[in-house]
């Protein structure tokens, strides 16, 4: 070190060793933790996994790409059921749903897109709300009931996991070994995610959703990207649909009503609009808040949700992620 | 003659962009005060201040009350009418609605039958069509409209922003005679934005000259008109 | 042939409340651009405060007196309170604190009232002269969705303060300049909104009874009625409502069976927003540069 006087600055942020090992740590934990909890807790943990799918899904179309949707439950929905006639009816594996699952509610979600194209704004939100209303009459209609189950739904077999293993005492059962299928999946809808929205196209959907007229004076093919957004966006919730009627092992007509979709919103708002890393926030917020407020009464957690969809429009309108990446700036930067 | 507009220091912003850098102006009561300038100079963002309709600092003084600061609709209910630019006209609304609008917050219903006589019987085209959709006139027409609707608040002062905009030569020239009209004969001052530097000197009585948000050049409008940069710049020749 | 008759007939009844539901979006609209998402909760939300006090004693129509101002100042606080700040923010901004209120509303019911379906009472005596016709509920909620439409209408058509409210809506800019307090206006078509659904909400209580989930189809089809009729003409949303009734009610009966109504209404919407954004009557305004 140079001769230099006596009082040194500390630096503000953390040095680079110390966040490494954090790192670490926190990636053990991960793969720890189903082992460290009891099953139901683990159940839980699934739910949050699949959930930040659907989030993200959501997010692509709205957040990213501004195209309001109140109907992501129907997505869901397709996904789910997608995955139980499969599953019951033709006895697919229950990896092999996944695929088809994303394949149909892409097509769906392209539909949807093009009414969309010519609806913006609150036309749109009201279209998809439709949408999502009309989902559970449509899955309990009579006429289907064969495939669907009608008003019972579809119930699963969970898949056993395909070796045994210890860790703590605990056995990798079917929930933990659902676990890390769903941490896999999750980690790749992310990876795609994120390759997706970090180039071309992701500028594309946010030059769209901010400046229409100049995205389509600069060559930004609307239909298409609008389109292909919805399709995307629809896939990627179908997906979580699927792995999620795996994990829950049942599906029925009056699981995926609109307040899911509301659900979904909450989770996008909550985690950060236009954010890939806040759908976990999202999905953590949305999968335990009931359980908490669960407690204080059956309407609590709706409450709740009103209330924090409204105070995060005013206070945080980019949500907990927009909140974590202060922070962060604020750890890596020297005082 | 009292002053009836007392303006120091007058700032605007966009947002985050200075628009007006601090400017002064008087205007005195019954008088025609023009605020000349190119595009862009700060004319709109001057008026638009006055009325409170964008962020600013300063002090505006109407008829000895200070008006910074406060809401719009206020400022009209003391007595100040806008004409904004693009007329501003209710056009799904009537002719003879947009012009009831105009004396929204009068009570003296008599008055307001009168004034509404007097508006067609200046601008019997408005008469014409008074049960007609405003968005369906002409430019000038919705210009005789729109300062109509102002006149109608029976205001001590009319603002006017760039009355001569889009409009046709000859009825340009109708126009401000017009307004020279209702100025002489009911005593409304006024404070004309212009960009057509020529008319608005013939029309007012004082003027000022905006440059990038400053007050470049002040004074009566003879000497304006004798002014070097004046001729130059604004008047062509 | 009376069976369809019947059904026309019914389908008219259900049509005032979609009318009314959608006059109440219409009203909305119109004034701030915007499609209130609550509307069916805030409604609902009315329908109890009249169960409340029709069971602390009131007499029926002082109670529906009673809610339809309560509502009305309700609708009147929430724009002030929790809208004037998000006046100016994107679309997407107030469609989710729409949902908000649609979740708060629904779940406040429920909290207050609890989830259990109770009956509530129609003013109107059982049955008219023309037989089976159509029942003496029917016949009154219609009237009483008329009487609403006319007195609004003479509202916004006949007095200075009608006129005000129109002129904010349209051009809010323009109406500060002739001093009208717009803030101001917006809450009061926020009041006229809410009372109006209060009123539906009370007539059609009687028929589905009260409970909190009593009106999501309805505001389904308030909108359907809203978008026939074009979204910004009131006489169009009381016309599409009793369209969209009268449809529902033949489609359900004659075509599609009564299951898939909800996706009837859907259809409904999409079809119309994509072909016709306008609607039947919605006028394009006309504007010469």
């Amino acid at each position: 070190m140079t001769g230099t006087s006596a009082t040194v600055v500390p630096r503000a942020g953390l040095p680079k060793p110390v966040i490494l090992a954090l790192a670490l740590a926190g990636l053990a934990l991960i793969f720890i933790a189903p082992f460290l909890v009891k099953n139901y807790r683990v159940f839980q943990f699934n739910l949050v996994l699949i959930y930040a799918v659907a989030i993200l899904g959501l997010n692509i179309l709205t957040g990213y790409n501004g195209q309001i949707s109140l109907g992501h439950s129907a997505f869901y929905a397709i996904g789910a059921y997608c995955a139980a006639i499969l599953m019951d009816r033709y006895e697919w594996a229950y990896w092999a749903t996944i695929a088809p699952a994303a394949v149909i509610c892409f097509g769906v979600g392209a539909l949807m897109g093009f009414p969309a194209l010519r609806l913006g704004g609150h036309y749109l939100a009201l279209a998809t709300l439709a949408l999502a209303l009309a989902t559970p009459q449509l899955l309990k209609y009579k006429k289907i009931e064969g495939l669907t189950g009608g008003v019972q739904g579809i119930v699963l077999n969970k898949p056993d996991p395909p070796f045994t293993f210890e860790l703590f005492g605990s056995a990798l059962n079917q929930d933990r070994w659902l676990y890390f299928m769903s941490l896999a999946l999750t980690l790749v809808m992310f990876l795609i995610a994120w390759n997706l929205l970090r180039g071309r196209v992701g500028r594309a959907l946010i030059a769209i959703r901010d400046h229409p007229v100049a995205a389509a004076a600069m060559g930004v093919n609307l239909p298409v990207y609008k389109s292909l957004a919805f399709g995307v966006s629809a896939a990627f919730t179908g997906v979580a649909g699927a792995m999620g009627a795996v994990v829950v092992a049942f599906v029925a007509p009056d699981s995926f009503s609109s307040f899911l979709s509301i659900t979904f919103l909450v989770g996008v708002v909550v985690g950060g609009l236009g954010s890939i890393s806040g759908a976990i926030f999202g999905a953590v917020f949305i999968q335990f808040v009931p359980n908490i407020a669960d407690h204080i009464s059956k309407s609590a957690p709706w409450a709740i949700y009103g209330v924090f969809l409204i105070v995060f429009m005013y206070v945080m309108p980019g949500g907990v992620a927009a909140l974590a990446h202060k922070l962060l700036q604020r750890m890596k930067s020297a005082s | 003659m009292a002053r009836l507009l007392e303006v120091r220091g007058l700032t605007a912003f966009y947002g985050e962009t200075q628009a007006l850098f601090g400017i002064d102006f008087d205007l005195e009561e019954g008088g025609i005060t023009a605020l000349l300038g190119a595009n862009g100079a700060g004319k709109t963002t001057t008026l638009r201040a006055l009325c409170g309709a964008v962020k600013m600092r300063g002090s505006v003084r109407f008829a000895d009350q200070a008006i910074e600061g406060r809401a719009t609709e206020d400022i009209a209910r003391m007595g100040v009418a806008h004409v904004p630019d693009g007329r501003g006209t209710f056009s799904a609304l009537t002719v003879e609605e947009n012009l009831k609008l105009g004396a929204y917050t009068r009570r003296d219903r008599a008055g307001v039958a009168a004034d509404m006589k007097r508006m067609y019987a200046r601008f019997p085209r408005l008469k014409e069509r008074r049960a007609q959709q405003a968005g369906t006139l002409s430019g000038g027409e919705q210009q005789m409209l729109a300062i109509s609707r102002a006149l109608m608040l029976r205001p001590r002062l009319l603002l006017l922003d760039e009355p001569s905009f889009g409009l046709a030569p000859l009825m340009v020239g109708e126009i401000f005679a017009i307004l020279g009209e209702i100025n002489r004969e009911e005593g409304v001052s006024m404070l004309l934005v212009e960009q057509n530097a020529s008319l608005a000197l013939e029309l007012a009585g004082h003027a000022y000259l905006l440059e990038t948000g400053a007050i470049a050049l002040s004074g009566p409008s003879a000497a304006l008109r004798r002014d070097e940069t004046v001729r130059k710049a604004y008047l062509g020749y | 042939m009376e069976a369809l008759i019947q059904q026309v007939v019914a389908g008219l009844a259900n049509g005032g409340i979609y009318a009314s539901m959608g006059l109440a979006l219409v009203m909305i609209y119109q004034s701030t651009h915007h499609i209130n998402f609550a509307q069916g909760e805030m409604a609902m939300f009315s329908t109890f405060i009249a169960w409340a006090l029709l069971q602390a004693g009131w007499p029926y129509w002082g109670a529906f007196g009673a809610t339809v101002l309560i509502s009305f100042a309700g609708g009147l606080a929430i724009q002030r309170i929790i809208l004037k700040p998000v006046e100016k923010a994107p679309v997407l901004t107030n469609v989710i604190v729409f949902i908000g209120l649609l979740v708060i509303f629904n779940s406040l019911a429920g909290w207050i009232f609890d989830h259990t379906i109770k009956p509530f009472p129609s003013p109107f005596p059982k049955f008219t002269g023309a037989g089976k016709l159509i029942s003496g509920h029917d016949l009154g909620s219609i009237a009483v969705m008329l009487v609403v439409l006319a007195l609004l209408y003479s509202f916004l058509r006949f007095t200075p303060a009608g006129l005000a409210m129109r002129a904010a809506a349209q051009n809010p800019e323009s109406a500060r300049l002739v001093g009208i307090r717009v803030s101001w206006m917006l809450g009061v078509g926020w009041g006229l909104s809410a009372a109006i659904g209060a009123v539906a909400g009370m007539m059609v209580a009687p028929v589905v009874y009260l409970d909190p989930n009593m009106m999501g189809g309805i505001l389904l089809y308030g909108f359907a009625a809203a978008l026939l009729g074009g979204i910004d003409n009131p006489w169009g949303a009381v016309i599409g409502g009793f369209i969209v009734g009268v449809l529902e009610n033949l489609l359900g009966a004659y075509v599609i069976g009564t299951e898939l109504k909800l996706t009837v209404a859907l259809v409904l919407i999409v079809t119309f927003l994509t072909i016709k954004p306008n609607g039947l009557f919605g006028k394009a305004v006309v504007t010469r540069v």
